[in-house]
């Protein structure tokens, strides 16, 4: 079990490792600099200007040097400093980090929520209206671009209808209590959630409903009836914990690209999240703040994948066993 | 439905949402007829407010409020007060003398005096703000005369100085903060101080920043408004919806695509004007590196520009949000000289200049292939780069486009990395501020942006910068300048394609947002919300 655990530690550290050196590489070794995009803002510049900013951004130092400095800071849990917001990158990405994870969370937990209901519903009724009508959803879910989905929301629910705004988080000098409040983000939350969610729910619902497909012909469902168990409890108890399994699986791998593919979304719906931050930051040539997201954001990966693994070996004890 | 202790917690839970989330319509109602507020949409996020250290658009929308400087510009880019009530000029053009008002504090109540203006204008700027030092290098000393006015002693004369008090330009900085201090790394960065008619109350990145009322305003009685907010939004579709249901009173420059202005100019929810971008001009330039083959040669250059048809861009790309450029200076900046139609579109005379060259048409009908570097700032000037490269097809030259990102492009552009490119540069208000840095044989540096990248070199142009700039006789300098834009027309070392014609649109309501040569990037002490 030690020896696991430290096999496992081990692994994500070099993961880690690996993260930083290529990211750092990559984004060095794009043309342009931030002193370039600076300069190109501040509309004139002059050498000493130039200068000035090359030594304080440390860029007159050889590349293998400034990748040392920065892995020897980001072991002391120093993400580094934002020349350009001249504040440190942690502070930015701890303070988007709130919204990111609040629209990625929301949209994992709907779309694991809708995708297993829509799949388990389609599953037991296969070849019936109800799975052909799912079928056509998924396909949309599947097709359709985030950015034009959320537009269309925008225009359907914002601008024709007028119930839901249109983008940011919050509206502007709201002052009522927590409810209130709290009722006041999630009316900003629901367009940019269902946005993100769309694609997952159809991959869940095509899975769950083949693993649903699957678990019914299983011989000891069959049994299950045989000894008159009620078909609610062998659905709910039995079928949906093997089906479910493919799903849990899944479910740590989207995690993980939720929180990638939240750029379009936060972007379309103006959500301050570091998926944002990120985009600006690879535009503006800001590597501190591009690799302190990619950091954190590995680490967040890391961590779901995890989590996800140990959540597998409780819903399947033979993980469990075979670890064993 | 069963009735039991969950069933109703559930139904319970799911009306209070659905309660909360369904009266925000009205909530949003009630907030937008708040008096004395206004929004304004804002893209990009400024990096940050301290305008010394960042002179972004976003950055004076936002700062302008915030800060001020000695003077301000009235659309004709006269002199106004701003911090200096009056001033004068010695004959001899070496001594200005400011006097500045006296009941003047910063947002954390300390006096403003002369001694910030110099310690702003002397040592702190010069060291963090290039457009500054350069302006600011021309002063030889600056003094206190009293708490409440400077005296400038230039070392020659410059007759642009009364030009460059702009509050992006050259910001007037609390010395109590700033003085012997890290001005890069200085705490106060975060949170600005200034003189201006609003305070910094909250900064939430990426969402919202904004600004509050200056109780302890100079000038009695203003400002009017209670508070700005600057949303930040940067999908342009949601900033349209945002305007077309009230969310941002106020956008500016090109923050509303271009292709939605024939729209907007129909609706009479809003107000539209051109006026406040004065100061600023831009200039839309294709723009040559004459070291660069065929462009070394200026038929080549003058026959690009007959190929162009600009009509045509600034209706269908531009959607008249731009006007025919005569020169490399825009109508509104000072010393302007309408020389008449520049190279017009004449496909037949650009062809003539090309066989001059010797040029003929290959097996393929192309005389010559050239590159354009695309300027990476939005879908218009993709476009334009597209219908450059097919008018410039129609006459046998090959355009061969590259596509880059901004930090790619700007390192590009500053290294000479380029043989066409699009750009557009403001003039601030003046030929010596706008144009020098562009042709002046001084100024060609490699890795600095903002130079003469071209890489011409006239001896006239040189000579006509540098007298033009230190005579005091108006006749004889407005003459040099002419000369100069003749000469630049001539030689065509970059290619003036249209004066651009940023937009303000307003809803309906909102008052005097735009009152002076620098638009919205101004402090807002006279606008209002009706």
């Amino acid at each position: 079990m030690v020896k696991t655990g430290l096999g496992r530690a081990i692994k994500i550290l070099l993961v880690l490792l690996s993260v930083i050196v290529i990211n750092f590489a990559l984004v060095r070794f794009a043309p342009g600099d931030p002193v370039s995009v600076i300069a190109g803002e501040a509309g004139a510049s002059d050498a000493a200007f130039i200068a000035s900013l090359r030594e304080e951004f440390q860029l007159d130092k050889p590349i293998p040097v400034q990748l040392a400095a920065y892995l020897a800071s980001v072991v002391r849990g120093d993400l580094g400093y934002s020349y350009r917001q001249r504040r440190p990158v942690a502070d930015l990405i701890w303070e988007r980090m709130p919204a990111t994870l609040l629209l990625t969370g929301s949209a994992f937990v709907l779309s694991l929520l809708v995708g297993s209901a829509f799949g388990t519903f389609a599953g037991l009724n296969r070849g019936g209206w109800g799975d052909n009508a799912l079928l056509v959803v998924c396909l949309l879910g599947y097709a359709l671009p985030a950015f034009w989905l959320g537009l269309v929301l925008v225009l359907i629910f914002s601008v024709w209808l007028q119930w839901l705004p249109a983008f940011g988080m919050q509206t502007l000098g709201y002052t009522g209590g927590w409810w209130a409040q709290a009722g006041d983000v999630l009316s900003h939350l629901i367009l940019p959630c269902i946005t993100l969610s769309a694609y997952y729910i159809a991959l869940y619902t095509r899975v769950m409903r083949s693993s649903m497909a699957d678990v019914q012909t299983a011989d000891f469902i069959k049994t299950a009836y045989a000894k008159g168990l009620s078909r609610g409890r062998i659905i709910g108890v039995h079928m949906l914990r093997n089906a479910a399994l493919p799903v849990v699986t899944l479910a740590g791998v989207q995690a993980g690209q939720l929180i990638g593919g939240s750029i379009v979304v936060e972007t379309v719906f103006a959500w301050p999240g570091i998926g944002r931050l990120a985009l600006d930051a690879l535009l503006q040539r800001e590597y501190m703040v591009l690799l302190g997201v990619f950091v954190v954001t590995s680490i967040m990966v890391i961590a779901l994948n995890i989590i996800s693994d140990i959540i597998l070996a409780i819903v399947d004890p033979r993980i469990k066993r075979s670890a064993a | 439905m069963t009735i039991n202790r969950r069933n109703l917690l559930l139904s319970g839970a799911a009306l209070t949402a659905g309660a909360t989330i369904f009266n925000l319509a009205s909530f949003n109602e009630a907030l937008a007829q708040a008096s004395g507020r206004l929004t304004v949409c804002l893209y990009p996020e400024p990096p940050s407010l301290m305008l010394g250290l960042t002179q972004t658009t976003p950055a004076q929308i936002v700062s302008g409020k915030i800060y001020q400087s000695l003077l301000t510009y009235d659309f004709d880019l006269s002199p106004r007060p701003g911090l200096a009530k009056e001033w004068s000029v010695s004959d001899d053009g070496l001594t200005y003398v400011f006097k500045l008002h006296e009941n003047v504090k910063w947002h954390d109540g300390k006096p403003f005096t002369a001694d910030d203006v110099i310690f702003s204008t002397q040592e702190c700027l010069p060291a963090i703000h290039s457009r500054a030092r350069a302006n600011f290098a021309y002063v030889e000393s600056a003094t206190a005369l009293d708490d409440h006015t400077v005296e400038y002693k230039l070392k020659r004369p410059f007759v642009a100085f009364l030009q460059i008090f702009e509050v992006a330009g050259a910001p007037i900085l609390p010395a109590h903060i700033y003085k012997d201090t890290d001005y890069r790394t200085n705490p106060a960065n975060e949170f600005p101080i200034g003189t201006g008619p609003f305070k910094l109350k909250e900064w939430r990145r990426g969402e919202y920043i904004h600004l509050v009322r200056n109780e302890d305003y100079y000038k009695e009685d203003l400002p009017l408004l209670n508070e700005i907010y600057f949303q930040i939004i940067p999908d342009s579709a949601s900033r349209l919806v945002a305007l077309q249901n009230g969310t941002v009173d106020v956008t500016g420059y090109d923050n509303i695509d271009y292709v939605f202005m024939p729209m907007l100019r129909q609706s009479d929810a809003f107000e539209i004007t051109q006026k406040g971008y004065e100061n600023a001009a831009p200039l839309a330039t294709l723009e040559y590196n004459t070291r660069s083959g065929h462009l070394a040669d200026r038929r080549f250059r003058q026959a690009l520009l007959h190929a162009i048809d600009r009509d045509f861009i600034i209706e269908n790309i531009w959607f008249g949000q731009a006007a025919p450029s005569t020169g490399p200076v825009a109508s509104s900046t000072i010393y302007y000289k309408d020389t008449g139609p520049l190279y017009p579109f004449d496909q037949e005379r650009a062809v003539e200049l090309l066989e001059e060259m010797g040029l003929k048409p290959d097996a393929n009908g192309v005389r010559a292939t050239v590159k354009l570097l695309a300027l990476p700032y939005g879908d218009m000037w993709t476009k334009l780069g597209e219908y450059v490269r097919q008018s410039l097809g129609q006459v046998g030259v090959d355009v061969q486009i590259e596509n880059t990102d901004p930090g790619n492009w700007a390192s590009r552009y500053s290294n000479w990395e380029f043989e066409m490119t699009l750009s557009f540069w403001y003039q601030y208000g003046h030929p010596a501020l706008g144009l020098t840095r562009l042709y002046h044989s001084a100024s060609i540096n490699k890795g600095i942006y903002g130079s003469n990248t071209a890489g011409y070199s006239n001896p006239e142009v040189d000579r006509l910068f540098d007298e033009a700039i230190q005579e005091i006789d108006v006749e004889k300098r407005t003459q040099m300048y002419g000369q100069l834009q003749e000469i630049l027309i001539e030689d065509l070392p970059n290619a003036p394609l249209f004066e651009i014609k940023y937009a303000t649109i307003m809803r309906k309501g909102v008052n005097n947002v735009v009152t002076s040569a620098i638009g919205i990037c101004e402090g807002f002490e006279t606008a209002s919300v009706d």
